[in-house]
């Protein structure tokens, strides 16, 4: 039986396994939108199509399962260029769909009209400019493909609008055929040889877990791996979870704001076994002074990470939890004990100091509001959807991720905003888990109007917005780089509880320490989403710090003990 | 200056993808020829980059990363031929018409076209002997340029130009046939 273009997009994902799609419709996708009825799919209507990039974002980083957002031509398109950018540092699998002028107007400047493939070109693992019915079913399944294999990204659909109308035959491709694709790779025996030789001889190496780890779903591997061979671990920002925080050696967050015992760790190593992560800037500060002593060893599925910020002595590329588990049997233990003993001295007792106990000096710090929200939501499966600032440091440092895929935050992009629309689609995928944005005042307003996405859909998350009427890291760089001249930071917020009542929401306002526990309960008790608008402390900063391109173990640390913590002592 | 043979397919857009990708990763690419080879549906890509051995490693790498890419060979170390054609339109008069004549068949290059105050020259070898004839007819006065950039191709039985049949299956490969180099 014959099928318009337009159903068969819908029947291919369908067969994808697609339940869900965040989107926002328009003249050149309607076709598409008028045949979805007849599907099985609930439609997230959003705000703002990079809304729905980053609910597919938040969506696939929540499950591994890929993501969908759609949207029409030009504008509809161009809004999704963000959150494309976004999944694609951060190698989530999204597939975005878009309308496109009828095939022969392309070219033309006909209105709604934009060369979206040619924009997303930079942005995507790959993309396509569908204009035949014939080629809708292998496109899909090739762009699902695409985007969850090797290593995970965003794939873009452009599909014409007079592509969705005509019709052809349905034909379900059982594979999908790419010859040019490779997304897997195995090491080399050599490889492996020499990566067991240099792990062998080491005598203070060190782990550093990345992202990867959550990909490709290798947290036992990775235990099983430091275990044996006594290695302590170093987390990125993207790998915390992956490894459990309270693992006797989990060491902590590496980096620009990395706990100071980490980042004087690895400066003194002997050998380092990156698991999946990319030597991002912000995890090696200046790479001419980076673990100089150190040999490297690095792990990664993505032949063209090796060697590109960090030179390593043994590159093996392959799936992480893969090749561990080759690794694994030749790996003989070792005691490292005077190595872990020396990283417990360098952390001192400000490990074991628990922030709570510290006097109450009538301040709201944001690292309470943040350590409270995980004292009282560690016992369930919560998710924290952190966003881009000084807040997302202090959710890192201060809430204790156990499981993986229990904190999403844009790390590579570093995309304010993020954080509301990701925790819609965190939800959706997975609606048995507490969700909690994590949020600055700055952020929150560059997608506020999810609100209504929130209101429309029903859905149920808590928003902690730490409100420090400040672009807090912005003006954190301004204080220590820029003698304090606060260029364009401060800002005149709206009054958010109002402002979620006026969606139809639930809000309530903090400003006092002993306010945060009753608020979060009442937030966690309440059916549907409330906001909390925490008024903490406007001058805070978050310590220690790494300022950009210094040596890792150069760290400004905190000036005097204003909170005394665990994670800049 | 490392000289790439890249197959691709024979797709629109291709071409945009794979210098767009070098521009990117923050090199220049100083000359790109594409053709159609010897298998339908493939072209053939000649790219000559500024890059380190490392900067190459990563160029090699990233192309694999297109779908559109069947193979990468870096044939700037292999035993390999180059050559570019290029065809000059010099000026002339009646006096230097013949010198110029001398000096293109010192080069081995051919006289395509003559007229009354002009002559254009056809000649074929690596950049260096296109370069030596454009400066030794500079002094007569050169009015129009046209290179076509540098081709190469493996000297001997050597062949860069297989790429991977459709039956054959690439997406799990081992390290000894992989045709990415991985470690350094």
């Amino acid at each position: 039986m014959k099928k318009t273009g337009a159903q068969i997009l819908w029947e291919s994902l369908v067969r994808e396994g697609v339940t869900c799609v965040f989107g926002y419709p328009g003249g050149a996708i309607l076709p598409a939108y008028d045949a979805m009825l007849d599907y099985p799919i609930r439609h997230i209507l959003v705000r703002h199509e990079q809304g729905a990039t980053h609910m597919a974002d938040g969506y696939a980083r929540a499950t591994g399962q890929v993501g969908v957002a759609i949207a029409t031509s030009g504008p509809g398109a161009t809004n999704m260029v963000t959150g494309i950018a976004t999944a694609m540092m951060d190698s989530s699998p999204i597939v975005c769909i878009t309308g496109q002028v009828g095939s022969k107007a392309i070219g033309s400047d006909a209105f709604q009209e934009t060369d979206i493939t040619g924009i997303t070109l930079p942005i995507t693992k790959h993309n396509y400019l569908v204009t035949k019915p014939e080629e809708v079913a292998r496109v899909v399944r090739e762009a699902f493909y695409v985007a969850r294999s090797g290593r995970p990204g965003p794939v873009l659909i452009d599909i014409t609008k007079d592509c969705q109308q005509s019709s052809c035959e349905f034909e379900w491709p059982e594979e999908p055929k790419l010859r040019g694709y490779r997304p897997a790779h195995t090491p080399s025996t050599r490889e492996v040889e020499q990566a067991l030789e240099l792990i062998h001889s080491a005598k203070r190496p060190i782990i550093l877990a990345g992202r990867g780890i959550q990909l490709s779903n290798a947290r036992e591997a990775v235990l099983k791996f430091a275990e044996q061979a006594n290695v302590p671990i170093a987390m990125t920002l993207l790998g915390l979870g992956a490894i459990p925080a309270s693992h006797p050696l989990n060491l902590g967050m590496m980096g620009m704001h990395g706990e100071a015992w980490v980042n004087t760790a690895i400066q003194e190593a002997d050998l380092l076994l990156a698991f999946g992560m990319r030597f991002d800037d912000r995890v090696t500060g200046n790479v001419k002074t980076y673990a100089p002593n150190a040999k490297k060893i690095h792990i990664d599925i993505d032949p063209a990470e090796l060697n590109k910020n960090v030179r390593v002595d043994v590159g093996l590329v392959g799936d992480l939890r893969q090749t561990l588990e080759q690794l694994q049997p030749q790996i003989e233990a070792r005691d490292r004990s005077d190595w872990v003993d020396y990283i417990s001295m360098l952390k001192g007792d400000s490990a074991v100091r628990d922030i709570q106990n510290l006097p109450d000096n009538g301040h709201l710090y944001a690292a309470h509001v943040i350590n409270d929200i995980w004292r009282q939501t560690k016992d369930h499966e919560t998710i924290v959807v952190s966003d881009v600032g000084q807040h997302q440091m202090w959710e890192a440092q201060y809430y204790k991720h156990e499981e993986p895929r229990s904190l999403i935050t844009s790390g590579g992009l570093g995309t304010m905003g993020f954080a509301l629309p990701a925790a819609i689609g965190a939800k959706v995928a997975r609606p048995d888990a507490e969700v909690w944005v994590v949020v600055g005042d700055g952020g929150f307003q560059m997608t506020m109007c999810e609100l209504a996405t929130i209101a429309q859909e029903g859905i149920d998350i808590n928003i902690a917005i730490i409100n420090n009427g400040f672009l807090g890291m912005v003006r954190q760089w301004q204080e220590f780089f820029y003698e304090r001249r606060y260029a364009a930071t401060p800002l005149v917020n709206p009054d958010f509880v109002k402002l979620t009542e006026a969606f139809g929401l639930k809000a309530m306002r903090v400003t006092a320490r002993g306010e945060v526990v009753p608020a979060v309960n009442e937030a966690r008790a309440h059916q549907g989403t409330v906001l909390i608008d925490f008024r903490v402390e406007q001058e805070d900063s978050v310590y220690p710090m790494v300022p950009a391109g210094n040596d890792l173990h150069n760290m400004i640390r905190r000036p005097s003990a204003i909170i005394e913590t665990g994670a800049d002592a | 200056m490392n000289t790439f043979v890249v197959l691709v397919e024979d797709h629109p857009g291709v071409l945009t993808r794979v210098s767009g990708l070098i521009r990117r990763r923050g090199f220049n690419i100083d000359s790109l020829t594409v053709g159609h080879t010897e298998t339908v549906g493939v072209s053939r890509m000649t790219i000559a980059v500024e890059a380190d051995e490392f900067g190459a490693r990563r160029i090699e790498a990233n192309l694999y990363k297109l779908l559109e890419v069947l193979r990468v060979d870096n044939v700037t170390r292999q035993p390999s031929i180059f050559r570019e054609l290029a065809i000059l339109k010099v000026k002339t008069t009646p006096d230097t018409r013949a010198q110029i004549f001398q000096l293109a068949q010192v080069y081995r290059a051919r006289i395509i076209d003559v007229s009354t105050e002009s002559l254009v020259i056809e000649i074929t070898g690596n950049e260096d002997k296109v370069e030596s004839l454009i400066d030794v007819l500079q002094p007569y006065g050169i009015v129009e340029t046209a290179r076509t950039g540098r081709l190469a191709m493996l000297r001997g039985t050597g062949i860069a130009s297989t790429p991977p049949g459709d039956e054959q299956d690439l997406s799990a490969v081992t390290a000894e046939e992989d045709l990415i180099s991985h470690s350094v």
